[in-house]
């Protein structure tokens, strides 16, 4: 891989950080008071991780000095917090590759195909990354390589296609309402008639259906039918009873998951899914690349952001002595500290 | 106390003594019940603790509210009887409920 890159097109940085949760966001605070550059990548559209995607809305409790927090809200903080250290975000993007480079540091790889080089790697993936959940459709991964799509890359594979979407959601209605004018036909499943999308669009879609330009069913999807790979139809188990829909793009939202995905290729020990760090640095089995908050592993570890925080503050030192191996850490307090009052932008 | 009673999909029963104000989903964990997963940890935001409530419990469980009725939209298999485990609190009155649980969890 490392011979077809352009140097043009890779990002430099001292620290890639693969995961904007928390922890990884209260990272690049503690890397940036040690002069540590930092870009994080995240499969999500935002930084928050589970914060943002699972609960944004929930109260935390144990977060110290907060009696209360909304986990959006510590979102928030985290972010003003680091604001002063400028860190990179690319969002919506799975790392796919991680590799040693002959130099020194690593070369990390996006799914789409940009190239990161840092000096240190730090894996704050928490329970690994959110990938779309496979509906529990018998039979549905034979038809996964063409028919069954779970996101919509380019539109032009829907042209002309029967396309059923499943789902209630704002995916299932924003591509109701888009891929009816290039497809075949539309037909939107959906297990009951309230949807939880934007009322807006729930509107648009029944003056759709109202007008005869798509289809709506209220049921579950029970089977698939046709051969090849290449689905033909589905059926449908509504009140009414089974219905059988004309169908070659199936389009499931059934919401995200958490899968630990291509970490596990990238030739560190595992533990359960998780990655074994020791407690100094929390260093993983490879040099230089750390694993903090929910995704690492030590005896007595719990799964707590105020862990996560902690072990952030830890692998700084250590990454430090790999990036500066020359220069003398000295440990400092935010409070009283000028030259890191200068860092972080305040006033003495 | 209050008497719960899980059966897994192979038919095994698992019967538990619960404290009144927690609920069902936390109580299928402290006790092991196979086939309860709880990815998220009970904030309502997966669907993965999703059971069926015996018929003769459902009106005295009573029904989902909006928010667990949208994140049903992503369990395996839904029923009318469909609740996710997480948002049944145990009181007094669910002395003897019966839950089953799914053959897998979305």
């Amino acid at each position: 891989m490392s011979g077809e890159v352009a140097l043009s097109d890779i990002t430099t940085t001292d620290v890639l950080i693969i995961g904007a949760g928390p922890i990884g966001l209260f990272a690049v605070f503690e890397l940036g008071l040690f002069d540590m550059r930092c870009q994080l990548i995240d499969i999500l559209d935002r930084p928050g991780g589970q914060c943002a995607e699972l609960y944004p809305e929930k109260p935390i409790y144990d977060i110290p000095g907060y009696p209360v927090i909304g986990a959006q809200e510590l979102v928030d903080k985290l972010l003003q917090q680091i604001a002063p250290f400028k860190p990179g975000f690319t969002f919506n993007r799975m790392v796919t590759g991680l590799e040693r480079l002959e130099s020194g540091g690593f070369r990390v790889a996006t799914d789409e195909n940009e190239v990161f080089d840092a000096k240190v790697v730090v894996i704050a993936a928490g329970g690994g990354s959110f990938q779309p959940k496979r509906p529990p459709i018998p039979g549905i991964e034979e038809y996964e390589a063409s028919s069954v799509r779970y996101a919509v890359r380019r539109i032009e594979d829907f042209r002309g296609h029967d396309v059923v979407i499943v789902g209630g959601g704002d995916s299932a209605l924003d591509w109701t309402l888009n891929l009816q004018p290039v497809a075949r036909r539309v037909t939107l499943i959906h297990r009951r008639p309230e949807f939880r999308a934007a009322p807006d669009n729930v509107n648009k879609m029944h003056a759709l259906r109202d007008a005869g330009a798509i289809d709506l069913v209220i049921g579950q999807v029970s089977g698939l039918s046709g051969e090849g790979g290449e689905l033909r139809s589905i059926t449908v188990k509504g009140s009414e009873g089974d219905v059988e829909v004309s169908c070659t793009r199936l389009l499931p939202f059934f919401g995200l998951t958490m899968k630990l995905g291509p970490v596990a290729e990238w030739g560190l020990n595992l533990h359960e899914n998780q990655i074994p760090v020791d407690t100094e640095k929390f260093e993983s089995s490879e040099p230089g690349i750390f694993a903090i908050g929910d995704i690492n592993w030590y005896p007595g570890k719990l799964k707590l952001i105020l862990s996560g925080f902690h072990e952030a503050a830890l692998m700084a030192q250590a990454a430090k002595h790999i990036i500066s191996p020359k220069e003398r850490i000295v440990f400092q307090y935010t409070t009283s500290s000028t030259s890191l009052h200068k860092k972080l932008g305040v006033a003495d | 106390m209050t008497k719960l009673t899980y059966i897994a999909h192979d038919g095994t029963r698992f019967e538990v003594e619960a404290e009144n104000g927690s609920t069902v989903m936390e109580n299928a964990i402290r006790n092991a019940v196979p086939g309860i997963e709880a990815e998220c940890g009970g904030a309502c935001a997966c669907a993965t603790c999703h059971v069926y409530v015996d018929d003769a419990w459902t009106s005295v469980v009573g029904e989902p509210e909006a928010m667990e009725e949208d994140m049903l939209d992503f369990a395996y298999e839904v029923r009318p009887t469909s609740r996710l485990s997480c948002q049944i609190k145990v009181r007094g009155e669910l002395d003897g409920l019966v839950v089953s649980i799914p053959e897998r969890q979305g």
